[in-house]
């Protein structure tokens, strides 16, 4: 249990995928103006982490990994190679699954998450997740934990950055350094301060 | 096609409408290789490799792809590319691939890629294509090599791995600044790049939303 939880804090604070990583910045630095939308797409972060981390951990110990397809009586088949392009293909669908899952039975949070949805395939902290998963080599507990764990992080930088942003609006930014110049400083100082997490052993 | 739109389309990228700084495309997997010149040189070929041949690719066969399932050709396309990059790391600079990790595989996420394809891609012809392609590359790798210099020089006293600047422990001058080596000052030095290139070019700068 103390392993899962460390890994969990790890996660969130130490690896932050947004300020250690600098995963998902493109989306961090567009989608950050302000915090509602923002967690909006938090949230969307964290339930996709969570479903395609664990997924994409079963496909690569059950089909891609070296000797992986000795269930069905293939031995010395190692389909590594192919792991990117699975991985990339496994989030598209999810996010496609996803979103007419809510269509349909969550009407009120799809239209909360709505444009968003479509945003994550191209979200590089998800695809991120999954690559340090197979690096790193977690089980599929693990990977639970992990997914659940990076996506939560995320969720949070970026709706502190936007907490951020808005009031930034009151201050008097040079001229050049406005908007994009002035953000990349902002998140700078964050993972400045986040990195004060770094060196706590858990 | 005339010599000049050759040269407007190859050039325009890399200061007039540079992806990284005005665009807001491809930030994410670009900044944490960014610690040694060797990661970053290698990071930034690959990028130009793949936006100009999945560009190219993607080009060719624009009048093909239905319009409702473009996206995920374009991923396939890209992811493919891809693979033939990392397996050709992993090949010939091992060293390199297992510094650059996982980072060499988000390649496939990195905005500019599809931001091309999708942008310029799906509605010119193959070669101006892959010019562009070309283009949007040399412009992230003159960002990216610049920070790289900058960080690593003022990091380790180092480029390329050869130690440029004596070190203080060794019997020279130069202190290292450490803080050089870790994430934050990544987001400080393009805060800084983009704050030069738009003071020299004020048509640039944003307008209050």
């Amino acid at each position: 249990m103390e392993h899962f939880l460390s890994l969990f804090l790890t996660s969130v604070f130490i690896e932050n995928l947004a300020l250690a990583f600098f995963l998902g910045m493109c989306t961090f630095l567009a989608i950050s103006k302000n915090v509602k939308t923002a967690m909006g797409l938090g949230v969307a972060v964290v339930v996709i982490q969570t479903i395609t981390v664990p997924a994409n951990n079963l496909i690569y110990v059950y089909l891609l990994k070296k000797d992986a397809l000795g269930w069905i009586g293939l031995t010395g088949v190692d389909l590594e190679f192919l792991g990117l392009i699975s991985y990339i293909g496994v989030i598209a669908a999810m996010v496609q699954i996803l979103e007419m899952t809510l269509d349909r039975y969550f009407p009120p949070l799809y239209n909360a998450l709505g444009i968003f949805l479509p945003l994550i395939t191209v979200n590089c902290a998800i695809l991120g997740g999954s690559l340090f998963m197979v690096e790193r080599n977690y089980n599929f507990a693990e990977s639970c934990v992990y997914g659940f764990g990076s996506g939560l992080g995320w969720a949070l930088a970026i709706t502190a950055l936007a907490g951020v942003r808005e009031k930034l609006k009151y201050s008097d930014v040079p001229d050049a350094l406005k908007g994009l110049g002035i953000t990349f400083i902002t998140v700078g100082l964050m993972s400045l301060a986040f990195m004060a997490f770094s060196g706590i052993k858990l | 096609m005339s010599q000049s739109k050759i040269k407007d389309v190859l050039l325009s990228p890399i200061f007039a409408n540079n992806p990284i700084a005005l665009q807001v495309l491809g930030i994410c997997s670009a900044l944490a290789v960014t610690s040694k010149m060797q990661t970053t040189v290698t990071m930034a070929v690959a990028v130009t490799l793949v936006v100009a041949f999945s560009n190219a690719i993607i080009a060719a066969i624009r009048n093909f792809i239905p319009n409702s399932i473009r996206i995920i050709v374009q991923m396939t396309v890209i992811a493919s590319l891809v693979i033939v990059v990392d397996q050709i790391l992993k090949a010939f600079l091992p060293e390199i691939a297992k510094t650059l990790s996982v980072f060499v595989g988000l390649i496939i996420t990195n905005c500019i890629v599809m931001g091309r394809a999708e942008a310029f891609a799906m509605k010119n012809d193959w070669w101006t294509s892959f010019l562009d392609g070309i283009g949007n590359g040399l412009g992230y790798s003159v960002l990216l090599v610049c920070v790289g210099i900058v960080r690593e020089l003022t990091g380790a006293g180092q480029l390329f791995g050869i130690q440029v600047l004596p070190l203080a422990t060794d019997g020279g001058w130069y202190v290292p600044n450490g803080l050089m080596l870790l994430p934050p000052s990544a987001f400080f030095l393009i805060g800084t790049f983009i704050w030069i290139l738009r003071t020299f070019d004020p048509s640039q700068v944003e307008k209050d939303s």
